[in-house]
């Protein structure tokens, strides 16, 4: 029973590797912060509607990388980014390129639970707000309900949308915090180390989340945890030092690594 | 001995107090075997805070006590007759003590010997050129009763210093002893040093507490003094003031508390939406190397002295204001006004709301701003919507700050506004506020017990009651604006 849900499985994603198309796709991006190279010469797809994990020991660039998916980068004094990244075949680094427009696009959850210290509705209602994307309260309240729902926390939070969002618990906010990236409608989420401030049941919750969101987004996760990577992801790509080593569909990466670092950082020898 | 030589001498005594004790620390160590348990340091730090403290303690309360009681004494001793008409008591009392440290000076330089000074009498010898030929100016001749009275000034104050010696030697040599005896290895001598040294903070804490405690009272008491002999429902509730020093006043604080906020509030105006433009400005846009160069250039604002910026409202604005709008306008003719002292007075409270805006800006987490770029947010709809929100507490807080500076200040005010008190709601008519009046009424050559120089004490009070009010409310809004992140 267990052998055929795991072919199933397997046989879905072969099927789905076969017909899939590039979201992104980074060709060597190359990240300086100052005078200091942070990223060398990535070049990384990231699928359509798959979970795409980035791991590697700490320092080694994948956050960093990560960031520049939807530029974020950009916020920080003295860094530079080299190369070329595409969101659906256009560079993302080009001029002409809207940079708010593209972080409507590509959404952000950030390690942290980091709700603005306003209501639950507010916090979904943000995006939408200042992207115009409603027209009346009344599409207001059903974007935010729909939000809350895909994030899986309408039913917990329904009756208190007007308490404050610091309010909840730290799970409860990591799904406010994804519901409030999936009101503005993005293509892409990405998510850096959404766990890693959260106990095992609420890192539970997110995961099942992440796996049932990736039906209509493509999602790239950042995180220290294998066995969270193993889970929730169709792909890895392993980070090290700035370089990236390998990147390969998950089972792969996790049963039969071709570089020994990967090996040892997945046995937990170094990381 | 002086004060200053009895203060070296504890001062010794406690160094040969820490050497002595903490050699008595590690010879009893040595002779029963046993560890110490502190460190031998602490075994004389011990004992030289039992020497120091308690002598310093009793120095410090001596000094202060002593003349309190010898002038009462002294003052019995002058009769209500040796006292001039229309004089106080207190103009005799210091002739008092000018003569006494008189001959102090005079048996000093060898004049006269304590003897013959003992049976020197101010009616047969002439004190007065005595004294004046050592550069003691008198301003008339001495009397009798005065001059006996200031021989024993002299007399009880020399005792009273022996005595003071005599117990701050004792105090310090007695509880050295003691601690000195005290000392064993068993001893918590690292302890005993760690409650000395919170008691001593504890100490220069209550300094200032008590300080503030201390101003309010002398203002509580001279109001109330003002008070019984001013109704207060007169002061408080009257529309005009118009003090007049034959008496028969008209003391209404209502003029002065519009004209202080009508200022303040001209000056918040302005400061309050540049103060805080510039601290977003600084926080969000620009550059470290740009700020790390502004910030310290308007801070410089605050440094300026208050007396400049009157100048600049006395000489430039003022005139300026009733030259190009105030005269073409038809609105006023003075250069005073209440515009002039609130526009200057705003500039000079640009730097503390934009510093310590910026400084509550800054501590908005990063995170509440990537959240929001994360989401497509530009940075002006972050700062609107995110920022602002979130730091809105600690800026009122700024903003009340700036309030209370903007109520007690004087010089800007006496410069730019005037000194007329009137309610009027033209800002460009001469206005004046409270402080200023402070000073007006206690300025000049007036008596301290008519309504008229008092009620300056019961604008202070008054004075200090809003402003204390408001810094209250301000710490209140930035305490509970901290518990939010943190």
């Amino acid at each position: 029973m267990n052998e055929m849900t795991e072919t199933a499985t397997e046989a879905a994603v072969n099927a789905a590797a076969s017909n899939r198309s590039v979201k992104m796709r980074g060709d060597k991006v190359g990240v300086f912060y100052g005078e200091k190279q942070a990223l060398f010469d990535v070049d990384l797809d990231i699928y359509e509607h798959e979970v795409t994990a980035l791991i590697g020991p700490s320092g080694c660039g994948k956050s960093t990388f990560l960031r520049c998916l939807n530029r974020m980068n950009d916020t920080i004094d003295g860094c530079r980014v080299t190369g070329k990244l595409t969101l659906d075949s256009e560079n993302i680094y080009d001029p002409k390129i809207d940079v708010v427009e593209l972080r409507a696009r590509v959404g952000m959850v950030f390690q942290k639970p980091n709700p603005f210290p306003k209501s639950i509705f507010e916090n979904i209602a943000y995006g939408p707000r200042i992207h115009g994307l409603v027209k009346s309260k009344g599409d207001l309240d059903e974007v935010v309900a729909i939000s809350l729902q895909k994030a899986g926390l309408f039913e917990e939070v329904k009756d208190r949308l007007n308490e404050p969002g610091t309010g909840l618990s730290g799970g409860q906010q990591q799904r406010l915090c994804i519901a409030r990236a999936i009101a503005v409608s993005p293509e892409v989420i990405l998510m850096d180390e959404p766990c890693s401030a959260l106990d095992p049941i609420a890192t539970a919750k997110v995961e099942e989340l992440i796996d049932e969101l990736r039906e209509n987004y493509t999602i790239v996760i950042v995180t220290h945890s294998m066995q969270q990577a193993a889970r929730v992801s169709q792909r890895t790509a392993m980070f090290h030092l700035g370089n990236l080593v390998e990147v390969d569909a998950t089972d792969v990466i996790f049963t039969n690594p071709s570089d020994p670092k990967t090996q040892d950082y997945i046995t937990g020898r170094y990381g | 001995m002086t004060p200053g030589v009895l203060i070296l001498i504890v001062l010794a005594m406690t160094i040969v107090g820490f050497i002595l004790g903490r050699r008595r620390a590690v010879a009893m160590a040595n002779r029963e075997k046993v560890k110490l348990h502190s460190l031998p340091g602490y075994y004389g730090q011990t004992v030289a805070l039992f020497v120091a403290v308690p002598a310093y303690v009793l120095l410090a309360a001596w000094l202060f006590l002593q003349p309190i009681v010898i002038e009462n004494h002294i003052s019995d001793l002058i009769p209500a007759s040796a006292i001039p008409e229309g004089g106080a008591r207190s103009l005799v009392m210091a002739d008092v003590r000018r003569i006494a440290n008189g001959l102090d000076y005079v048996v000093g330089k060898g004049g006269v010997s304590e003897d013959e000074l003992a049976s020197m009498r101010a009616d047969i010898s002439n004190i007065r050129s005595r004294l004046a030929d050592v550069g003691i100016a008198l301003g008339s001749d001495v009397k009798p009763v005065v001059f006996q009275a200031a021989k024993t000034y002299r007399k009880i104050g020399k005792t009273g210093s022996l005595l003071r010696d005599i117990a701050v030697l004792a105090a310090a040599l007695g509880f050295g002893l003691w601690a000195l005896w005290r000392v064993n290895p068993r001893m918590r001598a690292r302890n005993t040093s760690e409650t000395f040294v919170k008691a001593l903070l504890i100490a220069s804490s209550s300094v200032a507490i008590l300080t503030t405690l201390g101003i309010l009272l002398s203002l509580l008491f001279e109001s109330i003094h003002f008070f019984r002999i001013y109704p207060a429902r007169d002061f408080f509730f009257s529309t005009v003031w118009n003090p007049q020093f034959r008496g028969g006043s008209d003391l209404g604080i209502l003029p002065l508390l519009w004209g202080t906020f009508y200022v303040s509030f001209v000056a918040l105006l302005l400061a309050v939406p540049i103060g805080l433009m510039i601290a977003i400005y600084l926080a969000e846009y620009s550059g470290s190397t740009l700020r790390s160069f502004a910030k310290p250039a308007i801070e410089i604002l605050a440094g300026i002295p208050t007396i400049v910026y009157g100048l600049f409202a006395l000489v430039t604005v003022g005139p300026f204001l009733r030259d190009w709008i105030a005269q073409p306008f038809g609105i006023g003719n003075s250069s005073s006004s209440v515009m002039t002292a609130g526009l200057v007075m705003g500039i000079m409270l640009i730097p503390f709301v934009s510093s310590l805006s910026d400084d509550i800006i800054n501590a908005v987490p990063q995170a509440m701003r990537d959240g929001s770029y994360g989401l497509g947010a530009t940075q002006s709809e972050t700062i609107k919507r995110v920022i602002l929100p979130a730091a809105l507490p600690g800026i009122v807080g700024a903003v009340l700050l700036a309030a209370s500076r903007a109520i007690g200040e004087t010089m800007i005010v006496v410069m730019g506004a005037g000194a007329a008190a009137r309610l009027n709601l033209n800002p460009f008519e001469a206005m004046t506020t409270v402080t200023v009046k402070i000073v007006s009424q206690l300025t000049g050559d007036t008596e301290f017990a008519s309504p008229e120089t008092l009620v300056a004490f019961a604008l202070g009070l008054t004075l200090f009651v809003f402003t204390l009010g408001l810094n209250i409310l301000a710490l209140y809004i930035v305490r509970k604006y901290r518990e939010q992140y943190e």
